[in-house]
């Protein structure tokens, strides 16, 4: 089975802990600014939003790469970046139509998520379910189930 | 290790920023955060300063555990002599200021002397700076948060700063973060106001990546979050409701101190709680409450994110306070409404939020309002002296004297000055619901036996952050206590002040104790921070941090004849409720205390006490 990341922002308390848990799993240390996973609040719409690469199957970061250094790991469908083969153009920054791969001026090489090889710390991290790894065919699968109970049949009691 | 190991030294006077390295010694003995914090103060300034004065030094300082994945791992605390007090100043804040301060690389920053002219401090990793903040000088805290990150071309800012309360030295004056949280008590946002200094602002890209034993520490704060996560309190209570929980429950014993300490039990507390905030309004079928809302780390979220009424007349002129925007905890809602009598939760929460958009705390202003009504009711203080009507329960007065607080207008620069000071200008010093020159907090100390003790030992005058026996006494955590009783309220008291006291030093919550004890935070210290911090050295080093505290305070000349109360609550019953007939036995625990402590019958730790805390 294929699993994509799922957000549901109205879970999201804004606490940061996935930040910090992709930072974590990819520098060692506790950064959220090198969080491939980033938090938004829009505080007077009371909502806090997780945000980052959905893994699209037509990646426009790949394809805009002049290099081959953004790949597809076979087993997640995540799209990869090679970092001894990304020169650090920023090409794929510009045609990412959702911002969510940008320039580490410290690695001077882009970043992106790339699943964890398959065991997101965000999703691990976050304590109210907010971010989940889930059958990617099925993301929907939830809030189906939510409207499903809902509607009224003429069988019930 | 944990600590960053570097201390950034402001000089005002100068205009000089200096990196220095952190005392290790002084880490190993006291941890971080308040513990360390205190020990930098008290080792820097004369305990007699003028709290207002250049000579006075303010320490911004985080916990080794700050900026960590340990559950709730964000908090700083201020330190500094607190001019509502005279005592040892120590408010703590969460958000996600502390956090930031850590990753641009600062365990803590000395402020001292006092600019010229109004400044800024803007920090980006190891650089720091100070710039001119005229045009921040009379704004908000709000509108000064926007206009940095503007300014710096950086959303990602983390900005801590006064509002005008602070800059008009309100005694009561906070210093606010993150637009809603704060630092909130004993008048640390005037100290800030006093210097100069507006804000500081923090960008760190560095991270936190020393811990000792990073695999240890993964593991240990894992289970800390699942043990918060599987409590009643932290896991659903807390998060559901928020702090506000306490409304009907502290009501229905009879222990909700109620228009200025005169009742125990608010008809209108139903009004104000909770559960109200859940409640559709009729007049816009919203409820009050729109979510929940952590600060950096927290995997619990008590904090409210709420919408006010747009008819309320506080704010139908004023879109401005239209938007979802921080709502009111247990102790604001109280101080703001049944200390002055008033149910409408909407003026509570317009009330609420001049307080973080000006920077002034809610528990002092609104219990000061609570003296100020007292005062007209008994026909002391008159319509033309304060310039509007203020009875009881009268909303209008509330949300009209935050206002003129905030700003410094008319009667407000008098109520800036606190209940002790305003109740001492008109001849009624017995009026004043204080303890150390600050005001108590929403439990009663005669209800709540332990608590009334609590507040009269509290290093920083009255308060419910430095041994929360209502813990013990009304929900039962270690252990239930009775309430009515003052056996064993000492040794409790002690062991509940030494304890919080590791807990402000190393970047935790309090709020994590409803659920963790010294065997779910020992492990995440020992594993983050290298050196001995077995459960034993904790509790000592707690111990330690309360002595260092009173040693400051003794020195400053407020010693044991102020750990005393009002005597309203040591004289006069409560009269109704579960708590009729009651009075704050004071006397009954206070010489134990002192014992169990290692004090002399006056307050003062002996010889052999300090030589066995290493003093």
């Amino acid at each position: 089975m294929q699993k994509s990341l799922h957000i549901d922002p109205g879970k999201c308390t804004g606490c940061l802990q996935c930040e910090m848990a992709c930072s974590y799993e990819h520098t060692g240390a506790f950064n959220p600014s090198r969080s491939l996973i980033k938090v938004f609040d829009f505080h007077h719409e009371g909502r806090k939003v997780p945000y980052t690469c959905t893994q699209c199957a037509e990646a426009w970061c790949l394809n805009a790469c002049p290099v081959e250094a953004i790949k597809i790991d076979v087993t997640t469908g995540a799209k990869v970046v090679l970092d001894a083969v990304c020169v650090g153009c920023k090409v794929c920054t510009i045609a990412c139509p959702f911002g969510t791969i940008n320039y580490s001026h410290e690695t001077g090489k882009v970043q992106k998520c790339d699943l964890c090889g398959g065991d997101p710390a965000c999703a691990e991290a976050c304590p109210t379910d907010a971010i989940t790894y889930i059958d990617s065919d099925w993301t929907g699968l939830e809030r189906m189930r939510k409207w499903a109970q809902k509607t009224d049949s003429a069988a019930r009691v | 290790m944990a600590w960053t190991r570097k201390i950034l030294r402001i000089n005002l006077t100068q205009g000089s920023c200096v990196s220095e390295a952190l005392n290790m010694e002084w880490a190993a003995q006291y941890l971080g955060q308040r513990g360390l914090a205190s020990k930098y103060l008290v080792s820097e300034i004369d305990p007699r300063v003028d709290p207002l004065s250049p000579e006075n030094k303010i320490i911004y300082a985080t916990g080794p555990l700050t900026g960590t994945m340990a559950s709730t791992g964000g908090r700083y605390s201020v330190v500094t002599k607190g001019p509502l007090t005279g005592v040892i100043a120590c408010s703590n804040s969460g958000g996600f200021f502390g956090a930031e301060l850590k990753f641009a690389g600062w365990d803590m920053i000395i402020v001292e002397g006092k600019s010229s002219t109004p400044v800024y401090l803007h920090i980006e990793n190891e650089r720091a700076e100070l710039l001119p903040a005229d045009d921040l000088w009379g704004t908000t805290v709000w509108s000064t948060e926007a206009t940095l990150k503007k300014r710096h071309q950086d959303p990602l800012l983390r900005v801590s700063s006064i509002g005008r309360a602070g800059e008009n030295q309100v005694l009561f004056a906070a210093i606010v973060n993150d637009l809603h949280r704060a630092a909130g008590r004993s008048g640390v946002g005037a100290v800030m106001g006093s210097k100069n200094l507006k804000a500081i602002a923090v960008r760190g890209t560095r991270g936190v990546g020393n811990i000792a034993d990073a695999k240890a520490f993964m593991a240990a704060a894992t289970a800390g979050k699942k043990v918060l996560a599987e409590n009643a309190v932290t896991g659903q209570g807390l998060p559901t409701y928020g702090t506000q929980v306490l409304m009907n429950v502290i009501n229905e014993m009879g222990a909700l101190p109620t228009r200025n300490h005169r009742d125990v039990e608010f008809e209108g507390a139903r009004k104000i709680s909770a559960e109200a905030m859940h409640e559709k309004r009729a007049s816009d079928g919203r409820a009050h409450l729109v979510t929940n809302q952590a600060c950096f780390g927290c995997t619990i979220a008590c904090g409210r994110i709420s919408r006010i009424d747009e008819s309320h007349f506080s704010v139908e002129t004023r879109p401005e306070y239209w938007g979802a925007n921080g709502g009111l905890e247990y102790e604001a809602a109280w101080a703001l409404g049944s200390a002055n009598g008033v149910d409408d939760l909407e003026a509570l929460q317009f009330a609420n939020l001049l307080c973080n958009e000006d920077g002034m705390d809610p528990i002092s202003f609104g219990a000061t309002v609570g003296a100020v009504m007292e005062l007209y009711d008994l026909g002391i203080l008159s319509k033309e002296e304060i310039g509007l009507e203020v009875p009881f329960g009268s909303a209008e007065a509330l949300c009209k004297l935050a206002e003129m607080t905030a700003r410094g207008e008319g009667f407000g620069k008098i109520l800036g000055q606190g209940s002790k000071r305003v109740c001492a200008r008109y001849g009624k010093p017995e009026l004043s619901m204080t303890v150390k020159g600050q005001e108590f907090p929403a439990y009663d100390g005669r209800a709540l036996q332990g608590m009334g003790l609590a507040y009269a030992t509290s290093n920083r005058g009255a308060c419910h952050l430095r041994g929360y026996m209502v813990s013990s006494e009304v929900f039962g955590i270690p252990v239930k206590t009775d309430p009515r009783e003052t056996a064993g309220k000492p040794e409790m008291l002690k062991a509940f002040q030494d304890a919080t006291a590791v807990v402000d030093s190393s970047g935790l919550c309090v709020f994590t104790t409803f659920a963790w004890t010294m065997n779910d935070i020992q492990p995440q210290i020992q594993a983050a921070c290298e050196g001995d911090w077995s459960q034993d050295s904790l509790l000592q080093m707690g111990e330690r941090i309360w002595n260092l505290e009173r040693d400051f305070n003794n020195a400053a000349a407020t010693t044991g004849k102020d750990d005393t109360l009002p005597p309203r609550l040591l004289n006069e019953p409560c009269k109704t409720g579960g708590s009729k007939g009651m009075v704050a036995e004071l006397g009954k625990m206070l010489p134990e205390y002192y014992s169990l402590r290692g004090w002399t019958p006056e307050g003062v730790p002996t010889a052999a006490t300090r030589s066995r805390l290493g003093l």
